[in-house]
């Protein structure tokens, strides 16, 4: 328990919070429109759906306000940067933009739901009132008209007759619905919305992230109707008239009404649309996202090398003006000639102390194959195509050199970030940068074969030799588990059994096949720092990452002065 | 934007559709709305888009994620045969359940996102996509040869006893060599 806090607590504060301002606006706004007096004849009309409408329609102004800025990444990478001074939680915060985005999203789509049943009450009541079919005092408000003297309270004004053609009452609903301003917008809107979320799901947008990113520009249309929804002012309240309307004593004579002095016609008024006054300053905070990106991607970005790597993976070495890296950050990267609209994000594989940035790109999917072709038919030495690149972004590898001992588990492509620490860790050793807090680095890779990895194997020869050389071979303790091996490996493997460095890798540390048993390296970490705060960094898989978060609490010691372990995620 | 299979969106979109003719349909019957009983018509139909939509077809290229619980629903749909296989079928099938929900205005949502569901399973048959189950792979197992039933009614010929005494230092005589140790005091 004392661990879940020690590893969760500001997150669940966040949350705690967000849901806290949820309910109390619920709450809230239900209990003033549930009863309040100016609303009284609106109720005798719609009952309670009028607040199960207006409600949700509260908590729905907060959240569209709160979705556009987890994804504004440009600024959270300037909060991000403004927090350098702050403690690691704030930090590790802002890494779950993404979900507290889909979070919001839900709430929206739950909200909505609420609402638009709650309206589609208040429809069918406005109508029936109408009608005729309630009461003697349902009636008289209904007709209430808007003339010199009079102002109207049932938005719904026609009966029977649509320019001069006759209408069937069950239409009359569905005709408002899409006429006026607030029930055209509300479909348009919730259509909207349907389509980005089922467009969402985590299959299509795992499987084809083009459909997700162009449909999810329907958000456009969403705030575009959204500002406009309450514009044409239809839920209507009882405004204040001279000699005041006194409700508890008229309501029971609505014949009397404007013949006897207690009684004057009441009137009626919209309330004041605001949604916009919500909205409109994440909308404009939006603009000015999309404006940066817009720049950056005007910005030249020039090539230093191409490099074609085994097993479809491209390196491009780029140089762009005025660019600063930091460890483990990541880059959009948009290529106009295969499509204007797409910008896909790559972790950087180069460390910030060389005068260019590097990333690898791996084949997986459209994009990234147009890409490889593309720069395939370059020749050598000509530049390639244009490209433009937004960015740097941070993440969470960043914090790696404030931890005394790290722990760093790259699996499969994952191990990209984790090339610009070590060649960082590389270049800082050589000038003997004093900002290296760390003392000891464990690195675990995982992958199912090492094809698509030589060049990271490269690297790794290469840290070898260096630390050899110094004679820190303590320094940073590396393991790589091969977990797609077979027969014919182990076989291979028997067979060099005695050789010195190893037969797949050609590394000194030998390969480890299948799977980490990540109780023994918890305990063997903690063993050898008995009283150093770890720090995990994770790139790969959920399910591993599920793993880890638990081994990181159960390994964890609530006392400070004891090994704690703190768990770090990327995510993309 | 040549990789996708349409029908996977479609899928999503329709299921997401039944879902809300549905709750269009519980409220207009609950309500006892005016035109209640195109919103039973909503229910059932609501109902019957889901149970069809619910089990997801198996991809073409890549892999297939299962829906919880879904087997016995692929089962039912693929006892359709072509009706449910193909998506011109299922494209029209949408198009002509959705109109009712048109008349009422608790239905007509979930009547605009099942024709645009429709108009998307139009797009997957035009490509020539189609509807195929995902059925667990059935372990094939080798079937056990015929002489299990006899066994061998002699001892297999050997050599006699003296020589049968491994020779400890005479590597050549000995039976067969191990290639590893097989001892563990290693």
């Amino acid at each position: 328990m004392a661990n879940c806090i020690v590893n969760y607590g500001f997150s669940s504060f966040i949350l705690f919070v967000w849901m806290a301002i949820n309910i109390f606006l619920f709450v809230w706004f239900y209990f003033f429109y549930d009863l309040g007096p100016q609303f009284f004849y609106t109720r005798h009309i719609l009952g309670s759906a009028l607040a199960w409408a207006r409600a949700p329609a509260a908590v729905l102004n907060f959240n569209c306000m709160l979705i556009l800025l987890p994804v504004c990444r440009n600024l959270l990478s300037l909060l991000r940067g403004s927090f350098v001074r702050c403690s690691r939680t704030m930090r590790k915060q802002l890494d779950k933009n993404l979900t507290f985005h889909k979070l919001v999203a839900y709430m929206i789509a739950l909200m909505t739901a609420v609402h638009t049943i709650a309206h589609l009450f208040n429809l069918e009541r406005y109508n029936n009132s109408r009608q005729g079919v309630y009461d003697e005092l349902s009636t008289a408000l209904s007709d209430l008209a808007d003339t010199e003297n009079t102002t109207y309270l049932n938005p719904i004004r026609i009966t029977n007759l649509v320019s001069n053609l006759l209408i069937d009452p069950q239409q009359i609903p569905t005709y408002f619905g899409f006429t006026s301003i607030a029930g055209l917008t509300g479909v348009v809107i919730t259509l909207a919305l349907i389509l980005i979320i089922t467009s969402s799901m985590e299959v299509i947008r795992r499987s084809y992230f083009e459909v997700f990113w162009y449909t999810h520009h329907l958000f456009i249309i969403f705030f575009a109707g959204l500002v406009f929804h309450g514009a044409g002012r239809i839920v209507r309240s009882q405004q204040r008239t001279n000699p005041p309307h006194n409700t508890t004593f008229c309501k029971d004579h609505p014949d009397d009404w404007g013949q006897i002095p207690e009684c004057p016609i009441p009137q009626f008024a919209g309330g004041f649309p605001q949604t916009w006054m919500y909205v409109i300053g994440p909308m404009v905070i939006y603009i000015c996202e999309r404006l940066v990106r817009f720049v950056r991607y005007m910005q030249s970005v020039q090539y230093k090398k191409i490099v074609m790597r085994p097993s479809k993976v491209l390196e491009l070495q780029l140089i762009k003006n005025g660019f600063k890296m930091e460890v483990g950050q990541y880059v959009f990267v948009n290529c106009p000639a295969i499509s204007q609209l797409e910008w896909h994000p790559f972790t950087m594989t180069s460390a910030p102390e060389e005068d260019f940035f590097s990333i690898h790109i791996r084949s997986a999917g459209d994009w990234t194959d147009k890409l490889i072709d593309i720069m395939k038919k370059v020749p050598e030495g000509a530049e390639g195509p244009k490209l433009g690149v937004d960015g740097p972004f941070g993440t969470a590898s960043e914090d790696v050199f404030d931890y005394e001992v790290s722990m760093l588990i790259g699996a499969g492509i994952g191990v990209t970030p984790f090339a610009s620490i070590l060649k960082s860790i590389w270049y800082k050793f050589k000038d003997s940068d004093p900002k290296l807090r760390t003392r000891k680095i464990y690195f675990y890779w995982l992958c199912r074969e090492t094809h698509a990895f030589e060049w990271f194997a490269d690297l790794l020869q290469v840290l070898e030799k260096e630390m050899e050389e110094r004679g820190m071979g303590d320094f940073l303790t590396y393991k790589l588990y091969l977990t797609g091996w077979d027969q014919s490996h182990a076989t291979h493997v028997m067979v060099h059994f005695d050789k010195d460095t190893d037969v797949v890798t050609g590394l000194k540390q030998k390969t480890h096949y299948g799977r980490p048993i990540w109780d023994k390296e918890f305990e063997q970490v903690r063993k050898e720092n008995p009283t150093s705060i770890v720090g995990t960094f994770l790139c790969g898989p959920e399910a591993l990452g599920k793993v880890l978060e638990k081994k990181c609490a159960k390994y964890s010691d609530v006392d400070p002065r004891k090994t704690r372990f703190y768990f770090n995620k990327e995510n993309f | 934007m040549g990789k996708i299979e349409w029908a996977m969106w479609a899928n999503e979109q329709a299921l997401a559709s039944g879902l809300i003719l549905l709750t269009g349909g519980i409220v207009g019957v609950a309500g006892q709305f005016r035109g209640w009983q195109f919103a039973a018509y909503a229910v059932a139909a609501g109902v019957f888009v889901c149970l069809l939509e619910y089990p997801r077809s198996k991809r073409a290229k890549g892999t297939s994620v299962e829906r919880t619980g879904q087997y016995c629903f692929t089962v039912c749909v693929k006892a359709f045969g072509p009706l449910t296989r193909n998506y011109y079928v299922r494209a029209f099938l949408h198009a002509a359940i959705c109109v009712p929900g048109g008349f009422m205005l608790a239905t007509v949502l979930g009547c605009v996102c099942l024709g645009i569901a429709s108009l998307i399973y139009l797009a997957a048959a035009i490509r020539g996509e189609h509807w195929e189950p995902i059925l667990p792979r059935k372990e094939i197992r080798k079937p056990v040869g015929e002489s299990i039933k006899n066994p061998p009614q002699n001892p297999p010929p050997r050599p006699p006893p003296e020589m049968r005494r491994k020779q400890a230092g005479d590597l050549e005589k000995s039976a067969y060599d191990n290639p590893m140790s097989v001892t563990d005091d290693e």
